[in-house]
C-alpha cells in the first residue's frame, strides 16, 4: 500500500529543494515535498533550504517543528489515524481509541517495536457525518466500528 | 440497455464504500451486458444515505441508498427494470430531507461532475462572473453589500466592508486568499463544496480578484483533506485550460490566477492572520491586529482573505441574486447557511438552510434525534471553541446574535450531538487540552491558561475543592476570553464555561456557594 521512500540522498535533496524554491513563501511547500519523498525531513536538510531561501536556519527549522504534519523520524511502515475530535467522541471514538491502543500495546502517538505500525491522533477528517472515521495511509475509512477498527489493525499489522 | 449512474467521489461517501459500490456496477453492468456509464459527483450531503447511488430515468435521477457491494446486483436489476428495492428513495430532488433545503451555495453539489467546466456552465456556472464582467469593480462591491453576506468562516464580518477596504486600499499587487483550513470538528461543508463543486469556489475568489483589482488567489486546505486538494487542483486545470483562469480572463482585460497550498496540521492556522503566516513560510503564529490584512495582508499587501462558503455565495449573489438572497434569513444574518449535522446524529449531513430555523429543528425534525438512540443531552455549535446547549436552549434559531445572547456561536455552522452517555467535565477538559496543544503560543492567556485549565479541571473531576477550584477555572475563562489575542484562546472558555453553566453536575457535588452568583 505504502509507496517505497529513498534513504536520505542530499543530491535528490537539493533536486527537491530547487524544484520548489521559486514559489512565494516556499518553505512548507518544500518541507511537504521532502517529507513525502524520505518519509520524515531528515536534519541535514533544514540548511539547505534555509539557503535555497535566504532565510536563516533558525526560521526553517521554527516553521518545521511548529506543524504536526512533519516528522523528525520516519514513521512506521504503515501510519493508521484515528480522529479523536468531538463528532468522532461522540459517537463512541474514544473506546475504539483504546481498543486500538490495547491491540497494538502502544499509546497514540507511538509506533510498535517492530516499527510496522505508527498510531496517531488525528483532529477532524471532516468526515463528521459518518464518525467514528479512520485513516490508513491516506484512505479514509467511516462508521467506524469494533470490526472495522479490527480489520483496519490486523492489515497495518500485515 | 444502458444505464446512466452517479457515484459520489466525495470523501464522505468514499469512506464508506462508494468507490467499491462504483467497481460493483461496473461489474454487474459487464455480467448483464449493460452500457453503462458512471458518473462521479460529489455529494448531496446526504450522509446518512451514502453511499447514494442515483440513476437518470425519464422522471429525473432516481436515488437508492445506503448502498452496499451486495446490494448492487439486485438495486442494479431495479434500476433496469424501474422496479421496486428496499433502498430505492425516489427522485433525488424529492427525498423530503432535500426537498425543505434551500440550496443556493449549494445548488449544484451532489448533481454535477465536479471535473467539468462544461458540467458547471450548464448548471448556470460563471453566470455571475460574466454579469460582474460587465457590472465591474463598483457594481460588485455593491451587490455584494446588497447581500447581506457576511463572512462564513465564524466572525460574521461583513464580506462587502471587506472588499470594499481592500478596492480601495492602493497598491501594485493585492491577494486574494480562500481559508480552507476547516479544523472544527463537525464541519465539513468546505470539504464538501471544494470536492463537489470546486469552479463554485473559484468563480467566487475570481469575481473577489476583479471586484478588487487582484491577479493572484492563494487557497488554503488542510491536509487532512487531501480529496479537496485532488479536486481544487483539478478544477484549477480545468479553469486555465477553458480561460477561465490565467491571462485576460474570459475575454476581459482582467489577469487571475490560483494556486492551492497544503496546510501542516495545525488548528490555529484557521485564524486568518496566521494562516497568513504559514502561507509565507513560517509559523502559524497569529498576528496582532491593526493593521488588518485588508490593508497589509499576504506579503504585507491589501488581501481579501474570506472563508471557502463566503466565495461560494458569491456566483448566486452576482448571477442576479443579491436582493433574492438578502430575502432569505433573520435579523442581521441574511441568506442562506450550509448547517452541518454531525456526531451521534440519526440523518447527519449537510443542511442548508436559511438563517432562522431552531436548534431544537434542526436536531430532532431534521436530524432524526441520536443515532444510538438515546436522549439527546448535549449539542456542540460552531466547533471546538463552540458552547455545549442543553435541550432547554432547543429554542434558539440559528442566527449569529441570538446565539451570542446566549453566551454561544454558529462559527462554521457545525453542530456535533452528544447523548446521555457524555461526561461534560471530560470534554471541558478536552476543550482546554485542545487550545493547549494547538495554541500558537504567541499570548500568555491562551498559551498557559489551556495547562492551567487542564490542570484544574483534573482537580474538580477527582474531587478536590471542586467548589474553589470550579471558581479558579472561572477566573481562568474570564482572563482568556478578555485577554486572548486571537479566538482560540478567546473562544475556549464558550465550551468550558457552558458545560460548567448547563452541566454542573458533571463537575462534582454542586457547591453551595456558588450556586447564588449563577
Amino acid at each position: 500500500m505504502k509507496s517505497a521512500s529513498e534513504a536520505w540522498d542530499a543530491a535528490r535533496g537539493a533536486e527537491i529543494i530547487a524544484e520548489h524554491a521559486g514559489l512565494e513563501g516556499a518553505t512548507l511547500v518544500i518541507l511537504h515535498a521532502l517529507q513525502e519523498a524520505f518519509r520524515y525531513v531528515p536534519q541535514p536538510a533544514i540548511p539547505m533550504v534555509a539557503d535555497a531561501l535566504n532565510l536563516s536556519r533558525a526560521e526553517v527549522h521554527g516553521a518545521f517543528t511548529f506543524y504536526h504534519d512533519f516528522r523528525h523520524a520516519p514513521a512506521g511502515r504503515h501510519v493508521l489515524k484515528l480522529c479523536r475530535a468531538e463528532a468522532c467522541q461522540a459517537a463512541g471514538g474514544d473506546a475504539l481509541a483504546a481498543r486500538a491502543e490495547a491491540k497494538l500495546g502502544i499509546a497514540l502517538g507511538h509506533t510498535t517495536a517492530d516499527e510496522h505500525v505508527t498510531l496517531e491522533p488525528i483532529y477532524c477528517l471532516g468526515l463528521c457525518a459518518t464518525a467514528p472515521s479512520a485513516m490508513l495511509d491516506g484512505r479514509i475509512v467511516g462508521r467506524l466500528d469494533e470490526a472495522r477498527l479490527d480489520a483496519l489493525v490486523a492489515e497495518a499489522q500485515r | 440497455m444502458s444505464l446512466r449512474v452517479f457515484i459520489p467521489r466525495d470523501a464522505g461517501a468514499v469512506a464508506v464504500g462508494a468507490d467499491e459500490v462504483a467497481i460493483a456496477f461496473e461489474a454487474t453492468a459487464a455480467k448483464r451486458g449493460i452500457a453503462l456509464e458512471i458518473v462521479r459527483t460529489g455529494s448531496r450531503g446526504l450522509y446518512w444515505l451514502e453511499p447514494m447511488v442515483e440513476v437518470a430515468t425519464a422522471k429525473g435521477r432516481v436515488a437508492f441508498g445506503p448502498m452496499t457491494t451486495a446490494d448492487v446486483a439486485a438495486v442494479a436489476d431495479a434500476m433496469i427494470a424501474d422496479g421496486p428495492h428496499l433502498l430505492r428513495r425516489g427522485v433525488a430532488e424529492d427525498i423530503p430531507w432535500l426537498k425543505r433545503q434551500t440550496r443556493l451555495t449549494f445548488a449544484r453539489c451532489g448533481v454535477i461532475d465536479p471535473s467539468s467546466v462544461d458540467d458547471y456552465r450548464a448548471h448556470g456556472g460563471y453566470k455571475g462572473f460574466e454579469r460582474a464582467l460587465t457590472l465591474g469593480a463598483d457594481g460588485i462591491l455593491a451587490d455584494v453589500t446588497t447581500s447581506g453576506l457576511r463572512g462564513r468562516g465564524g466572525a460574521g464580518f461583513p464580506t462587502g466592508i471587506k472588499w470594499k477596504t481592500v478596492a480601495q486600499t492602493s497598491a501594485e499587487r493585492k491577494y486574494i486568499v480562500c481559508n480552507a483550513d476547516e479544523g472544527d470538528s463537525g464541519t465539513f461543508a468546505d470539504r464538501m463544496i471544494m470536492e463537489g463543486d470546486p469552479f463554485v469556489v473559484i468563480e467566487g475568489m475570481t469575481i473577489a480578484g476583479v471586484a478588487v483589482g487582484a491577479t493572484k488567489g492563494y487557497i488554503y486546505i488542510r491536509s487532512e483533506y487531501p480529496h479537496a486538494v485532488v479536486a481544487m487542483n483539478e478544477a484549477i486545470k480545468a479553469a486555465r485550460k477553458a480561460g477561465y483562469l490565467g491571462s485576460r480572463i474570459g475575454d476581459s482585460a482582467h489577469d487571475f490566477d490560483l494556486e492551492v497550498r497544503v496546510g501542516a496540521g495545525a488548528y490555529v492556522c484557521g485564524e486568518e492572520t496566521s494562516l497568513l503566516e504559514s502561507l509565507e513560510g513560517r509559523r502559524g503564529i497569529v498576528r496582532a491586529k491593526p493593521p488588518l490584512p485588508a490593508h497589509k495582508g499576504l506579503f504585507g499587501k491589501p488581501t481579501v482573505i474570506n472563508n471557502v462558503l463566503s466565495f461560494a455565495a458569491i456566483p448566486f449573489i452576482l448571477a442576479g441574486g443579491a436582493k433574492a438572497y438578502a430575502e432569505f434569513g433573520m435579523g442581521r444574518s441574511r441568506g442562506t447557511m450550509p448547517i452541518q449535522l454531525a456526531g451521534n446524529i440519526s440523518r447527519g449531513g449537510l443542511f442548508e438552510t436559511a438563517f432562522g430555523i431552531t436548534l431544537g429543528e434542526l436536531i430532532d425534525d431534521v436530524g432524526g434525534g441520536t443515532l444510538s438512540g438515546r436522549p439527546v443531552r448535549a449539542v456542540q455549535v460552531g466547533g471546538p471553541l463552540g458552547a455545549y446547549f442543553p435541550r432547554a436552549l432547543f429554542d434558539t434559531p440559528f442566527d449569529y446574535e441570538a446565539f451570542a445572547s446566549r453566551d454561544g456561536l454558529i462559527g462554521h455552522g457545525g453542530i456535533v450531538v452528544f447523548d446521555d452517555t457524555v461526561d461534560m467535565a471530560k470534554q471541558a477538559r478536552f476543550a482546554m487540552e485542545f487550545c493547549a496543544v494547538e495554541s500558537c503560543g504567541k499570548c500568555t492567556p491562551c498559551r498557559i491558561g489551556s495547562t492551567r485549565g487542564v490542570e484544574t479541571i483534573d482537580k474538580i473531576r477527582s474531587g478536590e475543592r471542586v467548589a474553589e477550584n470550579i471558581a479558579v477555572v472561572e477566573d481562568l475563562c474570564n482572563t482568556m476570553k478578555f485577554g486572548s489575542l486571537c479566538a482560540l484562546g478567546g473562544f475556549t472558555p464558550y465550551p468550558v464555561m457552558s458545560a460548567l453553566k448547563h452541566f454542573r453536575e458533571d463537575f462534582g457535588p454542586a457547591p453551595t456557594r456558588l450556586q447564588g452568583a449563577e
